[in-house]
C-alpha cells in the first residue's frame, strides 16, 4: 500500500484487508462457541506505522539512559580509585552516554517530526492539541472522570485518548523540546564559544543569565519527564487491562484491536 | 587634548628606561594573549597616543575591586595608573578630598566630553530615590548618570556593577541595580568577579588604550579574552573529574590527594572567568588550587544559587527551600503512592463489576 491508500482508509471502519479469523482456532480446537463469536466481533485498525514504533522505543531507551546518567551527573557516584586518573574515565563515560543519548534522541525526534508530514493521520496527533474543539475538551473531562472512577466504562479510541494526548503533547512535544534546547545550551558550554552548538544554542545561556540556573532548569525538566514516564507506563498497562482496546501490543505491532463490538 | 603627554613620555619622565618599557610592552602583549608581532604595535601606540582620561566612581560596594586592581602584577597597577591612563577622579585613590575632589570630577567631564572612560565600581540602589548610597551629598545614581552622559564607554568593574552582587541578592531591599540597567545608551564592558582578577582589570584597560577600541565581548558583554571559558574548562583537577574521583568530605583522603571538588559544590563548571589560567596574586594560586571549590563569584546572581557547598541549587518557592532533587523525589513518591492507590481502586472496581455482571447473568 502506498501512502495515499493508507491515509485514505477511513479509520472508523474495520480494516477490510484483515484476514478472516478463526481458521486456526477451529482446526486446533480449544475455542468455545462464544470465543469464536467474540473473535468475529473484533476489528483491527493499523494505527502506528513502523517509523513511529521504532521512534517510540528508541526514544524510550534514550530517555531512560538520559535520566539515569543525568541524575548521576548532578549527583556523581562515590569516588572510585580503579587506576590513576589518566587511566580511569568513569565520569567521562557517564557524561559520554548522556551526550550520545541526547544526540540520538534529538535526531530521532527530528525524524519523528519529518514523519508527521509523510505518515498517516495518527503520526500527526502528537504535535498539536485541538484546543479550539469543544468536543475534545468534553472528551478529556470524560476520560479524567473514567480515571477518577466516576464513569462506569471508558470510550473506544483509535489514536490517543484526549487525556493521554494532552499529556504526550505537554511532556514529549513541549517538554522534550525544552530538554533538547537547554541540553544543547549546556553542551555548548563545553564545546566552546564559536562552536556549532554555541552559535545555535548559546543564546539560551544569555537568556537565563547564569549557567547554574540553566542546569537547575534542565534538572527540573528531567524530573518532569520522569513523572511523565511513570504515569505513562502505569496508564498503558492499566488501559491494556481495563480499556476497550489494545495498548501495549499496539505499540509493538501497530495494530489497534478492540475487545467489543459496540460503537460507543 | 594636546596638553596630555603620551604614555611613553610619562614613563620616561618617571625614569623608566626604554629597555624596561619594551619589556613592559612584551609582558602586556603576553597578558592579552597576543603574539610577539604585537609588541612593536603596543610600543608604537604608547609612544604616540595621549593618555586616556578615566573617571572611576564608587557606588554600593566593598572596594574589593580597587584592592584587587592595585595588586596587578602584569602590568603593574602603578604603570597603569601613572602611565597609561590619566586617572582624573577616583575618590578612593585620589589625593584630593571633599569639594576639591568633586571639582576634579566636574573639570574632567567638562574638559574631555565624549572622550573619557567611565569606570564604575559598585552599583546604584534605586529605592527611596537612591538614598541608600550618597556621594558628595547626592544619591550615587545621580553622579553615575551625570558622569555617564558624556562618557565614551563604561567599564562595569566587578560583580556589583555587572550583576548586582550581594546587595542585589534576594530580597534586594535597596533595589541595588547593575549599571547596564540604569545606563542603557552607552557601550558597557562587564568585568565581573568579586573581585575581578587584577590582571584581567588592567588587561582590559591596556587593550582599550593600545587598540583604541573595546575588546571583543561575549553575549553577556564580557571581554571574550578572559571570560570565554569556564574555570572548569582549564582546571588542573579536570582529570579527576573525568575519572570520577571526587572529594567526598572536607579534609578526607581524597581532599589531600587533590581530587575534584565537584561534590563539595565547586561552581567551576558553571562559572566563566580566567582564574584557572591567570590565577591570583601574581599567579600564585586560585581557590580550587587552594583546596576550596569555586563559588562562582563572576556569575549573575551568584548569591541566589543556593549554598556554595552544594551542586544542586536551592529553589525558593512558597517559602519552602528545596533542591530540584528533593522536589523530584517528592513528586515521584507522591505519583508512585497515587498509582498504588489507583491500582487498588481499579482492582476493586473491576472485581465489583465482575460480580455485578455475574449477578446480572444469573438473573437472565
Amino acid at each position: 500500500m502506498n501512502v495515499e491508500d493508507r491515509t485514505s482508509i477511513p479509520i472508523h471502519i474495520p480494516n477490510p484487508e484483515a484476514p478472516t479469523p478463526l481458521e486456526a482456532a477451529r482446526l486446533t480446537g480449544g475455542a468455545r462457541a462464544e470465543d469464536i463469536e467474540s473473535l468475529q466481533l473484533r476489528a483491527a485498525v493499523y494505527v502506528y506505522e513502523m517509523p513511529v514504533r521504532i521512534w517510540h522505543w528508541v526514544n524510550a531507551l534514550a530517555i531512560t539512559i538520559l535520566i539515569v546518567t543525568g541524575y548521576l551527573i548532578a549527583s556523581p557516584p562515590p569516588t572510585m580509585e580503579i587506576a590513576e586518573a589518566t587511566d580511569q574515565f568513569v565520569f567521562g563515560y557517564i557524561r559520554f552516554a548522556h551526550f550520545a543519548s541526547g544526540m540520538v534522541l534529538t535526531v530521532a525526534f527530528l525524524g519523528r517530526i519529518y514523519f508527521a508530514f509523510v505518515g498517516n493521520r495518527h503520526a500527526r496527533q502528537l504535535f498539536y492539541i485541538p484546543v479550539w474543539r469543544k468536543r475534545w475538551w468534553k472528551e478529556m473531562i470524560f476520560e479524567a472522570r473514567w480515571y477518577a472512577f466516576l464513569e462506569k466504562e471508558p470510550k473506544k479510541y483509535i489514536g490517543h485518548n484526549p487525556l493521554a494526548h494532552f499529556a504526550m503533547f505537554t511532556f514529549i512535544t513541549l517538554g522534550m523540546t525544552f530538554m533538547i534546547v537547554t541540553g544543547f545550551a549546556l553542551y555548548a558550554e563545553g564545546a566552546g564559544q564559536g562552536s556549532f552548538y554555541d552559535s545555535w544554542f548559546g543564546w539560551v545561556l544569555g537568556l537565563v543569565g547564569n549557567s547554574q540556573r540553566l542546569h537547575t532548569l534542565h534538572h527540573l525538566g528531567m524530573w518532569a519527564i520522569t513523572l511523565f514516564a511513570i504515569f505513562h507506563i502505569y496508564a498503558a498497562i492499566r488501559e491494556d487491562i481495563m480499556s476497550r482496546q489494545s495498548m501495549i501490543t499496539t505499540m509493538i505491532s501497530g495494530w489497534r484491536t478492540f475487545k467489543d463490538n459496540r460503537v460507543e | 587634548m594636546a596638553e596630555i603627554e603620551t604614555f611613553y613620555e610619562v614613563m620616561r619622565r618617571q625614569g623608566i628606561t626604554r629597555r624596561s618599557f619594551m619589556k613592559y610592552c612584551s609582558l602586556t602583549a603576553a597578558a592579552l594573549g597576543l603574539g610577539p608581532a604585537f609588541v612593536p604595535k603596543i610600543a608604537h601606540a604608547m609612544e604616540t597616543k595621549p593618555r586616556t582620561p578615566v573617571i572611576w566612581v564608587h557606588g554600593l560596594e566593598c572596594t574589593c575591586c580597587s584592592e584587587s586592581f592595585i595588586r596587578s602584577a602584569h602590568p603593574l597597577a602603578k604603570d597603569v595608573v601613572l602611565s597609561m591612563i590619566s586617572l582624573d577622579y577616583d575618590d578612593t585613590l585620589m589625593a584630593a578630598a571633599g569639594h576639591a575632589a568633586e571639582a576634579a570630577l566636574e573639570d574632567t567631564i567638562e574638559k574631555y566630553k565624549g572622550n573619557y572612560i567611565l569606570a564604575v565600581e559598585g552599583n546604584p540602589p534605586l529605592n527611596e530615590d537612591g538614598m541608600f548610597c550618597i556621594i558628595g551629598g547626592k544619591p550615587f545614581v545621580e553622579q553615575l548618570r551625570h558622569a555617564a552622559e558624556h562618557a565614551k564607554a563604561i567599564i562595569s568593574w566587578g560583580a556589583c556593577a555587572s550583576y548586582g552582587c550581594v546587595q542585589a541578592a534576594a530580597p534586594n531591599p535597596t533595589r541595588a541595580t547593575p549599571v547596564h540597567k540604569v545606563i542603557t545608551d552607552k557601550p558597557i564592558i562587564k568585568v565581573p568577579g568579586c573581585p575581578p582578577i587584577a590582571e584581567v582589570m588592567t588587561g582590559v584597560i591596556t587593550y582599550m588604550l593600545t587598540f583604541d577600541r573595546m575588546p571583543d565581548l561575549d553575549r553577556q558583554g564580557r571581554p571574550k579574552m578572559f571570560y570565554s571559558q569556564r574555570i572548569h574548562d582549564k582546571c588542573y583537577r579536570r582529570p579527576h573529574f573525568d575519572a570520577g574521583q571526587f572529594v567526598e568530605n572536607w579534609d578526607d583522603e581524597y581532599a589531600r590527594k587533590g581530587y575534584c571538588l565537584y561534590k563539595m559544590g565547586c561552581k567551576g563548571p558553571t562559572t566563566y572567568n580566567a582564574c584557572s589560567t591567570v590565577r591570583w596574586n601574581e599567579g600564585v594560586s586560585f581557590p580550587i588550587q587552594s583546596g576550596h571549590g569555586c563559588i562562582g563569584c563572576s556569575e549573575d546572581g551568584f548569591w541566589d544559587q543556593g549554598s556554595f557547598y552544594d551542586r544542586l541549587t536551592t529553589i525558593k518557592q512558597f517559602g519552602i527551600e528545596a533542591t530540584a532533587d528533593q522536589i523530584g523525589f517528592t513528586a515521584a513518591g507522591a505519583v508512585g503512592a497515587g498509582i498504588v492507590a489507583h491500582v487498588a481502586a481499579s482492582a476493586l472496581k473491576r472485581a465489583q463489576k465482575k460480580s455485578q455482571d455475574a449477578a446480572k447473568k444469573e438473573e437472565v
